[in-house]
């Protein structure tokens, strides 16, 4: 029997063709340019992947903005993680925070300083090392939205080891959206939601943001069909002029969320201002672990000492990079002076470039600006 | 790290708190802390950060596909219509699909 998760059901080209032609139909009855907004990396890794920017209009811009929590990571957060690596902690992380440039080191090169820096695919994992090395100091560097976060929360309500604690760069979804519709020069007129984010928060999260910004606001998945009728449903909601919530990702998302990992996460973070990478300090933006989690809290535990490892040097060719402006949606990683020169993935200089959910590094997988339109 | 993949269960251990889930052929033990709803053998789960964080019912599978489906025949009522006569039609038709699923 055919698995029901067959993916290509979400793949099938005549249903995609359907709906790229009916896009198309309703951009030019709108008769202007169409500016939308996503806020998730695994839809630019989709748009990019399946080639679905060359089946938009060319009137419809799709951009991706502050959706990667690694990219908005603050160079000080990286720092605190290096530091804490020479001070002789054990640090785990996910893969994609490893070349992530701090002020003036990443904790690919604290590794190879010599410091224990260790990539992990689950929290679960780092205190499984905790637990096998009971001498050590296991320092768990979290980053990843809400969606992550709980993951984060559960392990610490099921019980760690007294030499295991977190340092917190976890993200709050809802804050980056806000942060754009703020910004007085974007002309972003929708935005598509993260699914899996939403899968936690329920879709209802935004609907106070969406009533308030007058922003439609659509919750898409990830296989080439979810952005495909996201996108259109956007563009027919913008073009109504009707600011609503609606949920194109019924199968993993509900209205009201996953109830007992929202309480899990509220019992263990709060959400907290704090400056995001190349953006700006975006009220509500991180998930700070609550007083009463001190104990795990790495700032609270150590004196972590980042001007030891050039927290205060000065970074001249980041001073060039454009990730905040990227990251906003007024430029394109192709418009970087730095993009495939000085920066690189195997040598990245602005956060985008790090992360395989950073649109400079989706931008220079796939052949520079994925947008097949540009080479027919 | 934010990426989301589904999966088929395979066994849950004997205490319940973890799953050993199939995907793509690929087996990884899962951690069942924050899935929304109890899991049997044979569900289909998301999994994030090894952490299983939704049952995926299977009907919803279907429902998913009917929605573009859906989508797709009133973006093509609206390419017949005058603008005005769809939007009327639009309102009427959404305000009774809040709690339906479609948001």
């Amino acid at each position: 029997m055919a698995s029901p998760f067959d993916e290509l059901k979400f793949r099938d080209p005549e249903r995609a063709r359907a709906l790229t032609g009916a896009l198309q139909r309703e951009v030019d009855a709108a008769g202007r340019t169409l500016s939308l907004m996503h806020v998730c990396g695994s839809h630019e890794q989709a748009i990019a992947r399946f080639g679905l920017r060359a089946a938009f209009p060319r009137n419809l811009d799709v951009i991706m903005g502050p959706g990667c929590p690694v990219c908005v990571t603050d160079t000080p957060e990286v720092d605190e993680a290096v530091a804490l690596a020479a001070q002789g902690a054990r640090v785990c992380t996910y893969g994609d925070m490893l070349r992530l440039p701090g002020n003036s080191k990443s904790l690919a090169d604290a590794q190879s300083d010599g410091g224990n820096v260790e990539v992990v695919y689950s929290v679960s994992q780092a205190v499984d090392l905790a637990r096998q090395h009971p001498a050590e100091q296991v320092v768990f560097f979290a980053s990843g939205f809400e969606t992550t976060a709980v993951a984060t929360a559960a392990v610490l309500l099921s019980g760690v080891p007294e030499n295991f604690s977190v340092l917190s760069a976890h993200k709050y979804v809802p804050a980056a959206m806000d942060v754009v519709s703020e910004m007085k020069e974007t002309n972003i007129e929708g935005f598509i939601a993260a699914g899996h984010a939403a899968t936690i928060t329920g879709w209802g999260i935004f609907e106070p943001f969406a009533a308030r910004t007058r922003t439609p606001v659509v919750v898409a998945g990830f296989e080439p069909l979810d952005v495909l009728a996201a996108v259109l449903e956007l563009v027919r909601l913008v073009r109504a002029g009707r600011p609503e919530v609606v949920n194109c990702y019924p199968r993993c998302v509900s209205k009201e969320g996953n109830g007992p990992a929202l309480e899990k996460l509220w019992k263990v973070f709060d959400v907290a201002g704090g400056n995001w990478r190349g953006i700006a300090r975006v009220p509500r933006g991180n998930l700070e672990l609550r007083p009463e989690w001190d104990h795990v809290n790495a700032r609270r535990r150590f004196r972590i000492d980042t001007a030891a490892v050039g927290g205060s040097s000065r970074n001249v060719l980041a001073e060039h990079c454009i990730c905040g402006t990227i990251m906003s949606g007024l430029a394109r990683p192709s418009d970087c002076p730095l993009f495939g020169k000085e920066c690189r993935p195997d040598a990245p200089v602005g956060a985008c470039m790090v992360s395989s959910e950073g649109s400079c590094k989706i931008w220079h997988v796939y052949g520079g600006p994925p947008d097949l339109r540009e080479v027919a | 790290m934010c990426l989301g993949v589904p999966g088929k269960v395979l066994s849950i251990s004997d205490d319940g708190m973890s799953a050993q889930v199939d995907f793509f052929g690929v087996q990884k033990e899962l951690r069942l802390d924050i899935v929304d709803v109890p899991v049997t053998v044979g569900d289909y789960v998301l999994n994030h950060v090894g952490f299983a964080i939704r049952r995926i019912p299977p009907e919803e599978v279907g429902e998913t596909l009917a929605l573009f489906d859906q989508i797709l025949k009133e973006a093509a009522a609206g390419d017949l219509m005058a603008e005005d006569v769809r939007g009327e039609m639009a309102a009427g038709k959404d305000a009774g699909v809040g709690e339906s699923g479609r948001g």
